[in-house]
């Protein structure tokens, strides 16, 4: 069965329709290329890797981009891209913006020529892989304490450190990687084959268990000079590549939602209890009524960001609350889809679970919920709640 | 060299179908483009490029549509797959019927002369399977129906048709200019061979899915707005439609306690044994 989404109040019209055909033509290959395997890989635990090329080829990734081989579309239509995918799993999501938001977005905005020549077309077309290295196993929600450093040592930078709940991790040719060379952030594009390169996945993982998630180690491992991002220093580097990527979880989730929506009231209106289907009785109605409440209002919120990022105009605090608002609502309504379900949620014939258990992570990565809280905090007061 | 794709907006077949006062209810359709129609601008485009290299060196690809305003956006999927230019003549849906189709597709040729006319075998709405067939024998061109695989020849004269029969697979070649109906099978890996993609080089299973780069400028590619008047025909449809209802609902199943009923139940009631 086709996907259609929840459009309660006909924001499709205030789209383009450049931007409406985008988001059908993901919403079609999710549908036919992705729904039927993406329950067996987050069983297994496994990325769907075979997907990668196609991504590649529709132009998914680094889509808003301009030149070296990126489509050059708009902010509404990235987004859309983003929840559209996460209407599938929000690991394949997370594979996107890793790769369009937190590598290929750096290198566009502050690499050098020769690094954009190198890397971009090649990451645009998904034959390269790459991945954000920023946390760190003591360093999340305060990653300027950052513990890896960057020396300087003839023709090039020696690097030491452990980066660790990195997306993509083990599956990428190069990481970017950020250290501190003489007490100041900088990114270097590290290729995944330098000796004292080691990726380690994450096992046992609960959530975007259709996704790689590791830990980088690098023990004195050397890159040449023209290694090092040249265009940025200090927290602004990783922390614009963030603002790019929490931009498109803002729409990602609602993807998710929609697809826990939609699963929701099919199942309430074939599940028979008592005299009628479920969905004749006020509590579940309530339910199902919350969720077309909390959507349409994501939605709306997303579109004026969208345009808001388009004008140029977009403040960070801005997309702290979008994503603070948009996954605490996604995360409720994949949890009241699992009770609509009842038992039937805990399988995996059904996919509000699985949702459910990724909505965790996005819950807390990209800035958790609470430190959005925070940055939106110290915007509207002017005090800030936390050091830093 | 030049194909010609005419193409129908149908009613999203995945969608469950409503029947009111009567008639199919369309008020809330979504529509897409004929899964055969879009299998044809698939071909048309795999005829004409280097698959391999993702290139494509000359050809045209004119996709032509009858319909309302709104099949504007049908036609610009097919651009946005790689469809160099469009055609849309306005008609509303209903007052269109095969003979009317085929009259103005008719007048299109005439002017287009293209070397190939690619169409998909029938549209899922109406089913009706015969514009191809009528418009073939009204053109006097050869044809060629449920194309299942084609082959361009390398003078690109004429072209070789598989088609899948009872028997196994019937090949046909015909000279062109000529019309060609697609079947499913069309779109599978290996169907269509150019003598420019390398025979080695397999596609996706089924068509592809426009890139952003080809939606984006797919906007840019000129669409051209006709009336059924600028062909000289008037829609004055001979097929009309009666009524449509569903079929009857299935009785439910019943369940048996053991085998001796079944065997019972299936030889009283079901008369199967």
């Amino acid at each position: 069965m086709a996907f259609h989404g929840l459009d309660y109040y006909g924001i499709d019209e205030l789209l383009t329709e450049e931007e409406r055909m985008i988001r059908d033509t993901v919403r079609d290959f999710v549908s036919s290329r992705v729904m039927p395997s993406i329950g067996k890989h987050f069983t297994a635990g496994t990325f769907p890797r075979e997907l990668i090329p196609v991504i590649g080829e529709m132009g998914l990734l680094g889509s808003s981009l301009t030149g070296h081989g990126c489509a050059g579309t708009g902010p509404v239509a990235y987004g859309l891209i983003c929840q559209e995918l996460e209407r599938g799993d929000s690991g394949l999501r997370s594979f996107a913006s890793v790769q369009s938001s937190l590598v290929m977005y750096p290198i566009w905005a502050f690499g050098s020529d020769a690094q954009k020549d190198r890397y971009l077309p090649e990451m645009a077309a998904g034959r390269l892989i790459g991945c954000f290295g920023l946390t760190e196993p003591d360093f999340g929600s305060n990653p300027a304490g950052m513990l890896t450093t960057a020396t300087r040592v003839d023709g090039g930078y020696r690097l030491n450190g452990t980066k660790r709940w990195i997306t993509n991790g083990s599956i990428a040719s190069v990481a970017l990687v950020w250290a501190k060379l003489d007490g100041k952030v900088r990114g270097f594009l590290v290729p995944t084959t330098t000796p004292g390169f080691t990726a380690r996945d994450i096992h046992g993982k609960w959530s975007l268990r259709a996704s790689v998630t590791s830990e980088l180690i690098l023990e004195d491992c050397v890159v040449p000079e023209d290694a090092i991002l040249p265009g940025v220093e200090g927290m602004r580097g990783p922390l614009s590549c963030l603002s790019q990527a929490r931009f498109g979880i803002c729409f990602g989730v609602v993807g998710a939602a929609m697809a826990c929506y939609d699963e929701a009231l099919s199942y309430a209106k074939d599940r028979v209890q008592f005299s009628r289907p479920i969905a004749g009785y006020q509590l579940v109605q309530r339910k199902l009524v919350d969720m077309v409440s909390e959507i349409t209002k994501a939605q709306l919120l997303n579109l004026r960001l969208g345009r808001l990022k388009e004008a140029g105009t977009l403040r960070p605090p801005q997309v702290s609350l979008a994503k603070r608002n948009n996954v605490a609502m996604a995360r409720d309504i994949a949890r009241d889809a699992r009770d609509i379900l009842g038992a039937n949620g805990v399988t995996d014939d059904y996919q509000c679970g699985r949702h459910m258990l990724n909505l965790e992570s996005v819950y807390t990565y990209e800035g958790t919920h609470d430190v959005h809280t925070l940055v939106v905090g110290q915007d509207v007061t002017g005090l800030a709640a936390f050091d830093g | 060299m030049k194909i010609l794709v005419p193409l129908k907006r149908v009613p999203d077949p995945e969608l469950k179908t409503k029947i009111k006062d009567g008639a199919i209810d369309l008020s809330g359709a979504s529509w897409v483009v004929n899964p055969f129609d879009e299998y044809a601008v698939e071909t048309a485009l795999r005829l004409l490029e280097n698959g391999d290299a993702g290139t494509r060196e000359g050809g045209e690809v004119v996709v032509v549509t009858i319909g309302p305003s709104e099949a504007a956006q049908q036609v610009r999927s097919a651009l946005a797959m790689g469809a160099d230019r469009a055609i849309r003549v306005d008609a509303e849906d209903k007052a269109i019927d095969a003979l009317t189709v085929v009259a103005v597709l008719q007048a299109i040729v005439a002017e287009e002369k293209p070397d190939l006319i690619l169409m998909g075998k029938q549209a899922v709405d109406g089913d009706a399977n015969q514009v191809g067939q009528m418009l073939a024998g009204k053109l006097g061109l050869p044809q060629a129906t449920f194309a299942a695989s084609i082959e361009l020849a390398e003078d690109k004269a004429s072209v070789l048709v598989g088609r899948e029969v009872d028997a196994g697979v019937e090949y046909k070649r015909i000279p062109l200019p000529g019309l060609v109906t697609v079947d499913l099978r069309i779109v599978s890996p290996t169907a269509v061979k150019n003598h420019v993609t390398p025979d080695a080089f397999a596609y996706g299973d089924g068509p592809r899915y426009a890139s952003l780069k080809g939606i984006m400028a797919a906007k840019k590619k000129p669409l051209a707005d006709k009336t059924l008047a600028d062909y000289g025909v008037t829609a004055s449809p001979v097929i009309a439609e009666k009524g449509v209802e569903l079929p009857p609902a299935r009785p439910p199943g019943q369940k048996v306690d053991d085998i001796p009923t079944l065997v019972q139940k299936l030889v009283e009631e079901a008369k199967a044994l």
